[in-house]
């Protein structure tokens, strides 16, 4: 715990470093004449995305494990690599080794795969989960604060409730960790937040470690819609455009006044604090760099829009959801380094959804963009290896030539690197987090199901194996209970 | 390109003999790895013979007669087209723009209300639907105007008030069968094949908040139905009692009521679907069932009734108080119960390919293939009264048949050729033409509208 007389300190140093949020060298000895007028760290922690500590921080600790060896999968790595009969060895949690001839280490236990495929675990970065959770009554609708455009203030944590049975099922089609986010009512939805899917009692038992917020932004017919209905702005696509530039114009003033104050104070100079505002601790951790913009826009034209708003205002766009346009504007997505997630054929449920097709991830593999395929459905969580398939498929058939190896990463690596996670998870790489599937068979097949499911090495779920399926608090008792294998 | 010489081609013929869609044509697809789901079951290596529109031979050893246009499959697979068991198909085009759904009556009307009039042969989801081997769809009207399984991409809220509202009825309206043959002015092939209704939650919200309400009301109105039509001449001199619905309403439940046109009944929990069993038995209704999400925990009433049920087979969330028992097993728990099932997908757009998925997800699920395959093909033909016609490759039903490029249960398979009526269909949708213009390697100096 921070005392009082640190903090004080903290900002200082933090102001000199020219650092917001890498407060771990502040020194436990620093003294400050001050100390006895400063407030509490979460009244006094203006402009900075990552409060340290940060609030709400995340308890997850890595289920048991042990040294092992996964022998004679079929493994496809999400790095590229497709290898027919390999092995996995994992140790505390970390893989240590992967590839056609790895020896099986002394004291490792081994699990025979002949037969079964390996994957990454599953990363679904659209994922309401926790925030719209199953039985989906008004007393469970915690996903849009659709009461103003911008509420860039709340975070999608709040809202998550971790018994949702919607987790369970997940993961047994092989999840290992959603993106959960807020609505796409609103301009500004709110934060995201990165959950490992394991089960827990709290939010915070879940939370994926120096996991990167997000934050949801909207585009198009959804905000204008809720709002336009409402009476007031935006009611249109150049209000909901006025609407973002706006809140970056109040967000760049917020930062710069914190900024200025913190000069001050390095500087010896007397100032008044400003004022915390969680909007634009939100919005100044994007314009930071620390907070990653996760934004819902279907059309190629309104794609264009926002690229240009986050050049006017020095951001950056991580990634583009649901996108069912992308692929007329593939090559500019690939130039800006921005990701795109979409749905293998989910469209036509909306006029800006009109122009979706299968093929739309298969033609920006091509075009060298970073493609996603997500959920943002919790029955399609539990299939997006079938997703990926058929997106597959569908390119194939345009003659596109997409393998296995490329489309695993649509639902492993790449959500993984949009989420600011792919150094952690995602791929099946020396040092990551030992989270994986073994399948039944390719998982590139309908008939395939999610044999057993590791989180950082920890078996946390077995289709074999009743000891190694979670169940919700919610479905003890009920009908559902132990039909779900 | 092609598509457009294609449609000149067939508007020069349709000059020269225009009502004539079905031209005598006669075909022979050999070497075709045939599940037929008739009675002539499996085969590994035959021939399909086709002859105006109907199938006239199918077997191992079948000679082609001289004349015949023949398509090689080479082991490819040869199934009955799909039928989508329950769908919008064709009156329900964008879910979102209220202009172009026509699959509801709103608050003007319930059971009268007709589905066949609103079904738009333009449809671009046609062509889509067909090209995962789609060939017919049962169309079934919605209470209100509410898609079930409609997509929120906002996270399932909805904004603008409740889609759900002017219930006019307990009733949603009559059902109908059509063709997706291309270029057909009248798709619809058989109308009034029944009635749907919604109970449990969706019914008891029309009837002020409560089952017991929703089911004394429906009882009521299976009477009234019944009193109507003994009493038809007393209605129009003003001598009948009073009804709570219209002449056209008691019209369209006659046929119900006497046990004649099957009742569509969306109902899912368990003790929800004992008292509709209960309710049907005692009326004499002819019952199919959809959704019943909890339909496995009583499978053994429901087998022993007969009724069929229509599943979404992927549905295995507590996504309501009713649906708590979902299960990935019930369709294979249905089946081996010896209940007929056909499995559908959600109701909107996705609907149109998700059928086949969820039937070949299922099958790691305790289903077997071979009742996965019939429950989007024959089965859904035999409940729906239609097996007459189609749902199986045998000699006089239409011949409805696609080839795949694989199993065509399988994710990564497609249709190869779609056949209706024995009439091929353009292989190629909006979706594919969008494909096309921005594929890799498409690039001009113009921009892509001049492609």
């Amino acid at each position: 715990m921070l005392t009082t007389l640190r903090l004080t300190a903290l900002l200082a140093g933090l102001a000199m470093a020219g650092l917001l949020g890498a407060c771990a060298t502040a020194s436990p000895t620093a003294s400050s004449k001050s100390a006895a007028k400063a407030l509490p760290l979460g009244s006094d922690s203006g402009g900075d995305a990552t409060t340290e500590p940060a609030p709400f921080a995340s308890t997850y600790k890595p289920l048991p494990s042990q040294l092992t060896a996964i022998v004679g999968a079929h493994i496809l790595t999400a790095t590229g690599q497709d290898i027919e009969t390999g092995t996995l060895v994992m140790d505390e949690g970390k893989i240590v080794a992967v590839g056609k001839d790895v020896p099986v280490p002394m004291g490792a236990k081994v699990i025979n795969a002949k037969g079964l495929w390996l994957t990454p675990g599953i990363i679904d970065s659209h994922s309401h989960l926790g925030v719209y959770a199953s039985p989906g009554v008004q007393a469970h609708s915690d996903g849009n604060e659709a009461t103003d455009p911008n509420t860039a203030n709340v975070w999608a944590e709040h809202s998550v409730w971790p018994q949702d049975p919607g987790f369970n099922r997940a993961r047994a089609g092989g999840v290992t960790t959603l993106q959960i986010l807020p609505g796409s009512a609103n301009l500004f939805g709110g934060r995201s937040v990165t959950l490992k899917n394991v089960p827990s009692v709290t939010t915070q038992g879940m939370k994926f470690p120096d996991a990167p917020y997000g934050l949801k932004m909207a585009c198009g017919e959804n905000p204008k819609r809720v709002y336009g209905h409402k009476g007031r702005a935006p009611s249109t696509r150049m209000g909901n455009v006025a609407g973002y530039r706006s809140a970056w114009i109040a967000a760049a003033s917020y930062k710069r006044k914190w900024e200025d104050y913190r000069a001050k104070i390095a500087n010896g100079e007397e100032a008044d604090r400003p004022e915390r505002d969680l909007t634009n601790d939100t919005l100044s951790g994007v314009l930071a760099g620390e907070i990653l913009v996760q934004n819902h826009c279907y059309r190629a034209d309104e794609m264009a829009t926002m690229i240009d708003i986050s050049k006017e205002f020095g951001f950056k766009i991580s990634m583009f959801h649901h996108s069912s346009e992308a692929y007329k504007i593939a090559d500019l997505l690939a130039r800006e380094g921005i990701c795109y997630a979409t749905w293998a054929d989910w469209a036509g449920f909306k006029l800006e959804s009109y122009d979706g097709i299968a093929e739309n991830a298969a033609i920006g593999q091509r075009k060298g963009a970073c493609v996603v395929i997500h959920s943002d459905d919790p029955i399609m969580a539990q299939h997006l290896n079938q997703e990926a398939a058929i997106a597959m498929a569908a390119g194939n058939r345009l003659g596109l030539a997409i393998t296995r190896a490329e489309a695993i990463s649509w639902i492993t690596a790449n959500p993984a690197k949009a989420m600011g996670i792919g150094d952690k998870t995602g791929s099946l790489g020396v040092g990551k987090n030992a989270d994986f599937v073994l399948w039944s068979g390719d998982p590139f097949s309908v008939y395939s199901t999610a044999n057993q499911v590791f989180i950082d090495g920890a078996k946390v779920y077995d289709r074999k194996d009743p000891h190694f399926q979670a169940q919700s608090d919610f479905e003890l008792g009920q009908p559902g209970e132990g039909v779900h294998p | 390109m092609n598509r457009r010489i294609l449609l000149a081609a067939a508007s020069a013929l349709s000059l020269i003999a225009a009502p004539a869609l079905a031209l005598a044509q006669s075909l022979a697809i050999i070497h075709a790895h045939i599940l037929s789901q008739g009675p002539a079951g499996e085969i590994a290596s035959g021939t399909v013979l086709i002859k105006d529109g109907k199938i006239t031979g199918l077997g191992a050893n079948l000679a082609v007669p001289n004349g015949m246009r023949v398509i090689d499959a080479a082991g490819q697979i040869v199934t009955p087209g799909l039928i989508l068991p329950s769908s919008s198909l064709g009156v329900s085009e964008v879910d979102q723009v209220e202009e172009t759904r026509d699959d509801g009556a709103g608050d003007r009307m319930g059971a009268a209300f007709d589905v066949q009039y609103g079904v738009n042969a333009d449809s671009a989801l046609i062509p889509l639907a067909r090209l995962g081997g789609v060939t017919r769809a049962v169309i079934t009207p919605v209470l209100g105007r509410g898609g079930e399984g409609a997509h929120k991409d906002d996270g399932s809220d909805d904004f603008s008030g409740s889609a759900q509202d002017g219930k006019a009825s307990l009733f949603a309206g009559q059902i109908a069968a059509a063709s997706l043959a291309s270029g057909s002015r009248s798709p619809v092939f058989k109308a009034r094949i029944g009635m749907a209704l919604d109970l449990g939650e969706a019914g008891a919200d029309y009837a002020g908040g409560s089952r017991g309400a929703a089911f004394v009301l429906l009882k009521s109105a299976l009477d009234d139905a019944r009193h109507y039509a003994k009493t038809r001449k007393g209605f129009d001199t003003g001598a009948s009692r009073p009804y709570p619905y219209s002449r056209e309403d008691m019209e369209a439940l006659v046929p119900v009521a006497e046990g004649r046109v099957p009742l569509l009944v969306r109902v899912h929990k368990a003790s929800d679907i004992l008292q509709v069993l209960k309710l049907a038995q005692e009326q004499k209704l002819k019952l199919i069932l959809e959704g019943a999400e909890e339909g496995w925990r009583v499978a053994d009433a429901i087998a022993k009734a007969g009724v069929p049920v229509l599943v979404d087979a992927q549905a295995d969330l507590p996504g309501s108080f009713e649906t708590l028992g979902s299960s990935l097993e019930n369709a294979g728990r249905l089946n081996a119960a010896g209940v007929l099932i056909a499995i559908m997908g959600s109701r909107d757009y996705t609907n149109l390919r998700q059928g086949r998925f969820n039937a070949g997800t299922v099958v790691s699920y305790g289903l077997p293939y071979s009742a996965a395959l019939a429950s989007i093909t024959i089965n859904p033909a035999k409940i729906w009264g239609l097996a007459d016609k189609i749902g199986s490759l045998e000699p006089g039903k239409d011949a409805d048949l696609v080839i795949w490029s694989g199993d065509p249960l399988e994710v990564t398979s497609y249709a190869t050729a779609v056949i209706i009526q024995g009439q091929d269909q353009p292989m190629t949708s909006r979706s594919l033409e969008l494909a096309k213009r921005y594929r890799p390697g498409a690039d001009t100096d113009y921009p892509p509208a001049y492609r």
